[in-house]
Parts: structure tokens; sequence; C-alpha cells
């Protein structure tokens, strides 16, 4: 028996996919959401050191897993090689329901206004497609609110005086301090920058029904045990189920985007968790896989009419692949600031997400994430031996009197940086997999080195005894923050979807997830992808009651 | 130094009982000694863990091989890791063959001395004979210290030994400042 036909088949149910389901279900679509991983509860999670988001030396619980899902890597000079999701250059973001939200820090960050006119703001830069948004932060501030409240987001960034714009405030208060902060927040203040409260996507009082966070040490990484970590598993995705009208199927893998001989999707066609082809009719598509896997979905639906894949008749889908290039600086200090409080991260700064002197954009800085021993075992300065004696004694003396203060740069997008089709390789179900090469701007560098400065000068104000730096590489960054590779824009020859996320040539096909970005903002995207996928879902239902796309 | 030596003995006598409990057991027909463990035999057993107590060394606090981090390294070489097995039956052979051409013997009869000066001098190449060995080297560092401090479920970790040794508390307390109304940042931070 053939599938019924729905409304809209959403592909993805990561941070970006949840929402749209919730919204198309709740405005009467009748929708299939499909994932290609499992769904995990919170009593599946294991807290376990060698298994988690951040180290996956032992696999990748929040998958994918390591059998069915290699992908390759062509390095700086050539060389290529097949990777696996544990591996640290797969470039993985999770595969799971709730997708990256549910093992994730939760940093909830409204871009700057700046960092939706970079060019406007800085000017065309040599060696990057550095461009605008189509959209500014006005058009998405409203879904910046919406998020806040119906994700839920605790904190307090009224002292953040670079802040853009809010009508409203936060709703819900952040954590109380952790030892860190105390220590960071009046070294900040005698530097004359300007710390506040992280805005975090966690409960600190009861929210949605859910209890608040108990300050654990397992937090970033890690499935929440109590359920306080608030992503699109525990928020939307329910929501959008108990309207009836959204069907959620798990472990599908989604082969290709199936069009007619007009050039008009019909549908998708998926392996379900038998590995059996199903075709499944929609009227339209939202593609939500996050930035790689979107890229690498468009460019396998290949037709007659779309020879090169969808989206892709100027060549676009898959490049500009950006994340963050990382950076900052540890410090020692002469007594005690570990204080075994989750989630550690708790102050801020935006003294240097712009306006930074001769540089093109910048970052926030943060202190780190409390840092289980595992994590803490490479930090340590150059002159250090990282084993025998000396390694011991440091960690001894140090673990518990170390500090981490870091950031993300905002990256120049570079048409290089990009997902291919491997023409080799091919996953459990042979659909060919994403081949990753291309690497950093040099600007992106510039920037960490000034940014690890500051972290370093801060940390130094603390009373930090022993500092140094950490600078990032040059390689391709497409993990966890990964953006750009379907960028939005009104040129359809330079972008694959409009302002609405509507692939440009294909009426009736979205894309809803980072790989929309221009840039990706010296921030956690995430708050960005939500209230995105709140305003194109806004978008989408309005022409849904017009015309149907039909 | 007298404290390591005795430690080194009591390693290897652990092994050699290990290896013979097992050689009593099973009918052993070769006349070979078999090894207890499962990736590793016991001479390749004998020179990790001399490798493994060089990069966390026994002091004051439990090194790697009485955390148990050779068993670790076994068991992911029989799992998770068995890709790596290759890997490390060629860089433990190639340790022992250099360790003889410059000591005359092998690495884990090398006085405490010896062994640090051998490894220095592997962990600081950048060419010739020892670069092969240094990339081998580092990765015996990484899965030490994965099964120093990572999760005891693995293997390693052996009574929670590094985290003791770090004074991190197990199991944690949990929901503290939860509810807790006199912590709050107006009273703790101006």
């Amino acid at each position: 028996m053939a599938p019924k036909k729905v409304n809209a088949v959403v592909i993805g149910a990561g941070a970006g996919g949840g929402i749209v389901a919730k919204e198309l279900a709740e405005a009467g679509l009748a929708v299939l959401l499909l994932e290609r991983g499992k769904w995990n509860t919170p009593f599946d999670d294991l807290k376990d050191d060698l298994r988690n988001q951040r180290v996956s030396v032992l696999g990748a619980p929040f998958g994918p897993d390591d059998e069915r899902n290699p992908r390759v890597v062509v390095d700086a000079l050539g060389q290529e090689r097949i990777v696996v999701p544990s591996d640290g250059d797969y470039n993985n973001n999770a595969a799971c329901v709730g997708g990256g939200t549910v093992s994730y820090g939760a940093m909830a960050w409204r871009f700057m206004e700046q960092d939706f006119r970079m060019r406007s703001t800085y000017g065309t830069v040599e060696g990057s497609t550095l461009d605008d948004w189509p959209i500014s932060y006005q058009d998405l501030e409203p879904y910046y609110e919406k998020a806040e409240w119906e994700i839920g987001v605790s904190g307090d960034d009224s002292n953040n005086i670079f802040r853009a714009p809010r009508k409203r405030s936060l709703p819900m208060p952040p954590l109380p301090p952790n030892r860190e902060y105390t220590i960071l927040k009046p070294a900040a203040q005698r530097l004359s920058l300007h710390p506040f409260d992280i805005p975090m996507l966690r409960n600190s009082v009861p929210y949605g029904g859910r209890a608040p966070c108990m300050r654990c040490r397992w937090c970033v990484g890690f499935a929440c045990e109590v359920n306080a970590k608030n992503g699109t598993h525990n928020t939307v995705i329910p929501k959008a189920l108990a309207t009836g009208n959204c069907e959620l199927k798990t472990d599908c893998m989604t082969k290709e985007i199936l069009t007619d001989s007009t050039g008009h999707v019909t549908g998708v066609a998926y392996f379900d968790e038998h590995d059996h082809l199903n075709e499944q009719a929609a009227d339209i598509v939202v593609v939500s896989c996050g930035a790689n896997e979107s890229a690498r979905l468009l460019l396998n639906s290949k037709s007659r009419l779309f020879p090169n894949g969808l989206g892709n008749r100027y060549d676009w889908v898959g490049r500009n692949l950006q994340g963050h290039a990382y950076t900052g600086a540890f410090g020692l200090f002469d007594f005690e600031v570990y204080d075994d409080v989750g989630p550690g991260a708790s102050i801020a700064i935006c003294d240097f997400n712009h306006g930074n002197p001769g540089l093109i954009g910048g970052g926030l800085l943060a202190n780190e994430f409390i840092r289980l021993p595992i994590e803490f075992v490479g930090q340590h300065p150059s002159a250090v031996r990282g084993w025998g004696r000396e390694h011991k004694d440091f960690m001894r003396q140090w673990f518990k009197r170390s500090v981490g203060v870091m950031g993300p740069v905002q990256e120049m997008p570079v048409f290089d940086a990009r997902v291919q089709l491997d023409p080799v390789v091919k996953d459990h179900w042979g659909i060919p997999v994403c081949r990753f090469s291309g690497g950093r701007h040099t600007n992106d560098i510039h920037v960490a080195e000034y940014l690890s400065s500051k972290a370093e000068e801060w940390l130094r104000e603390a009373g930090a005894i022993k500092s140094w730096r950490n600078l990032p590489g040059i390689g391709l960054s497409g993990g966890q923050h990964q953006a750009g590779t379907c960028r939005m824009g009104n040129d359809p020859k330079t972008s694959v979807v409009n302002k609405i996320c509507q692939v440009h040539d294909v009426d009736n096909l979205f894309v809803i997830d980072a790989s929309v970005h221009v840039t990706n903002g010296g921030f956690n995207p995430v708050l960005t992808i939500m209230a995105n996928a709140y305003r194109a879902s806004d978008m989408l239902v309005r022409n849904w009651k017009g015309t149907k796309f039909r | 130094m007298g404290k390591l030596e005795k430690n080194k003995f009591k390693r290897r006598e652990f092994i050699r009982l290990a290896a013979s409990a097992v050689a009593v057991g099973s009918s052993v027909s070769c006349g070979k000694v078999v090894s207890s463990w499962r990736a590793l035999t016991a001479d390749e057993a004998d020179t990790l863990a001399s490798l493994c107590d060089q990069i966390i060394p026994e002091d004051q606090d439990p090194g790697a091989v009485s955390a148990g981090v050779v068993n670790y390294i076994d068991v992911q070489l029989s799992s998770r890791l068995k890709r790596m097995k290759k890997v490390y039956r060629g860089g433990l052979a190639q340790f022992n063959n250099l360790s003889f051409e410059r000591y005359g013997k092998r690495f884990a009869n090398l006085s405490d001395q010896q062994q640090i000066e051998f490894l220095t001098a592997i962990d600081g190449a950048k060419t010739s004979t020892d670069a092969s060995l240094h990339k081998f080297f580092r990765i015996v560092v990484e899965h030490t210290m994965q099964g120093f401090y990572g999760d005891p479920r693995h293997g390693g970790n052996r009574n929670r030994a590094s985290w003791a040794m770090l004074k991190l508390e197990y199991p944690p307390i949990r929901g503290r400042f939860h509810e807790d109304a006199s912590v709050t940042k107006k009273s703790s931070v101006s």
C-alpha cells in the first residue's frame, strides 16, 4: 500500500526541523518528520567520559554510528582519507531527535545587528565571499523572542551594552554564579569590560513543565539527566506530535528528493529502519539536516532537469562551509577555582565582537564549560611535557586551579571550503557521502590572535599566575556549528535559497537550518537557527494559506 | 627509586602470574606462554606496561599500570579499536628492536633512567627511525590518558584512581545551589 500523501515532509528533527514541524502541524498541515537517528531519553544517558559529544574516542552516542556513515576528508596537501563519526575531523553534529540540542552546551545568543550586515560593515574581503544577509536583525527580532520563550532561555544580558535591542527580557533568571564567575566578573569590570550572565537554553527555575538544572558535572556533550536542558526534543517536537497532525519516523535515512518533469518537488525517497526504500508523496519538502547533510541531500537529488542536484544551477550548494575557529586562553591560579558546579560557563563579554582595530569581525569571550579530567589532559603550556612525572604533577597541581576563557571567531566565508559528493565512497544505503575540502581564511587566525590576547588579559587581571593562549589551526570547521552551505540571498546566481528559505528555482522546496546562514556570527548559532526556523515557518504557513505552492 | 623498582616488580610478577594461571588452566601444546590478554601477547603486554608506566608513573598515587591502563588498551584493541591492533603489534616490536639496538635490552628491561632517556629522544624526534616510533608513542600516550582518566566502565581508571588523585568526589554531590536561597547572585557578587 502506498503511503498517503502528506502536506509537508520535514527531513531532520534538529534545531531547525523540530521547530518547522511544530509550526506547520499547528497550522493544520499534515507533516511527516523524518529523522535518521533515534529518540534518546535522559534515561539512556550514560555520562560516559569517553563516549559523548565532546570526547567521542569510543563512539558518538548521539549518532550517527561509525559502522554505516563514513565521510571523506581532503586535507591541505590534497591527501584524502575516509573518516567515521567518532573521528575528530568527521565534522560531526549529532544525528538524533533534537539533533545537537540534546547534548549541546546550550548558549542562547542573538546575533548582533552588524552580524547580518558584514559586507556593509567591513567591505569586501579578498579570498572571501563575505556578504550581507538578505534579512536584518529587525526581521528576526520577534522570532528570537519566540524562541527564547517557547524553548526556554535563562540568563541576564542587561549589562551587555553591545547587544542588539530586545523588546522583552529573558523568561528565566540566570543560575546562581559559580566560583569562576565571582573571580572573573570584578576583573572584567576593572578592565572596563562589560560582563554579563550568559543566556542559556537551560532551566534555572521550573519551566515548560520540567525541572531546573541540578548543576552536575556532566553538562556540555551529554544529555541532561533531569531534562533541564532545553532542546527541540523536549519542547517543540512533543508539541508537534500532540497536534495529531505530525508523525515522527526515526531511523529513516532520506535518499533523495523527488521531482517531476516540470521541476516541481513531488516527495522524497527514504530508507526505513528495516532498510526498505519508501517513497513519500508531499506538497512541500523542507530540508533541515544541518549544513553538511542538507547540502549532501540536495546534491544527491539529481534528475534530468537538475543534473547537478537541486538548487545547484550555479554551483553554490555545499560551498562557504563555516563553523567557528575557537580561541582563547587558560590561566592557572594559586587557589582552587573548581567548585564542581555545572554548567560551568557562566559569564561572558561581547566587547570584542566588532570594532577591533584593523580586524574584520571578532567573537564573544566566555568562561569554559565544566571540565572532566580527560578534557583537561591536553591543556597545558607547551613547555610542560604531556607525559611522565611532569604531566602527573601538573594535573594534580592545576586541575582544580585552572580557568579557561574561550570564544568563537566569526569566520570569513570561503568559496572553496566545501561539501561535495565523494565519487567513490558510499554509505550503508549506497548513497554517496560528504567529501570535505578547503580551509579557513587567514583573517580568522588574526582575529583569534587578538581575541586570545584579550582572554589572557582578563585571566591575568583575575589573578592568574600563569597563562597561555589557545590558537586554532587553518583546517575546515564544519562540526557542531556547521553553517553556510545553502546561502540565503536575493540573487539566484550567488545563493541557493531566497529570504524565505525557498530554493530559488523550486517553489515547493525549502532549506531551513544553519545552511542558509550567510555568515555565522561570533556566537554559538543555535538560537539564530531557531529564530530563523520560526520566521521561515511563519512565511511558509502564510504562503500555504494563499497558494499551497501548487 | 626503591618504590618504583618495587612497583615494577609487582607489575611484572602480576603479568607473569596472570599468564601462567591461564597456561595451567589450558592445554599448552606448542610450549609457548599463552597470553592472558585479549588482544596482546604476554610479551607485548609487558612492553606496553613499561611504556604506560613511564607515561603516568606510580608515585604517591597509582600509576598507569596499577590503574588498569594496559587492561583498558587490551579491551579496546579487541573491540572498539580493533583496527589499531596491527599498529600496536608493529609499534611495540619496533620499540624493542630500537631498544636492543641502543641498549642491548628489551624496553621493559631498561632502567628507569634509560627508559625516560629513550622516550624523550622519541618524543622529540622529527626524522629517521625515531619518527615513525614517535607517531606510535603519541598514540600510546593518548590511549594511556583515556585509560587513566576515563570512565572505569571501559576497563581502566581502576577504583577511580585518577579521580581520587584529583580529589574529584565520586559519586558527585548533586543538587547543591539548586534551590538554595542563600546563594544568590546579589549576595555573593557585588
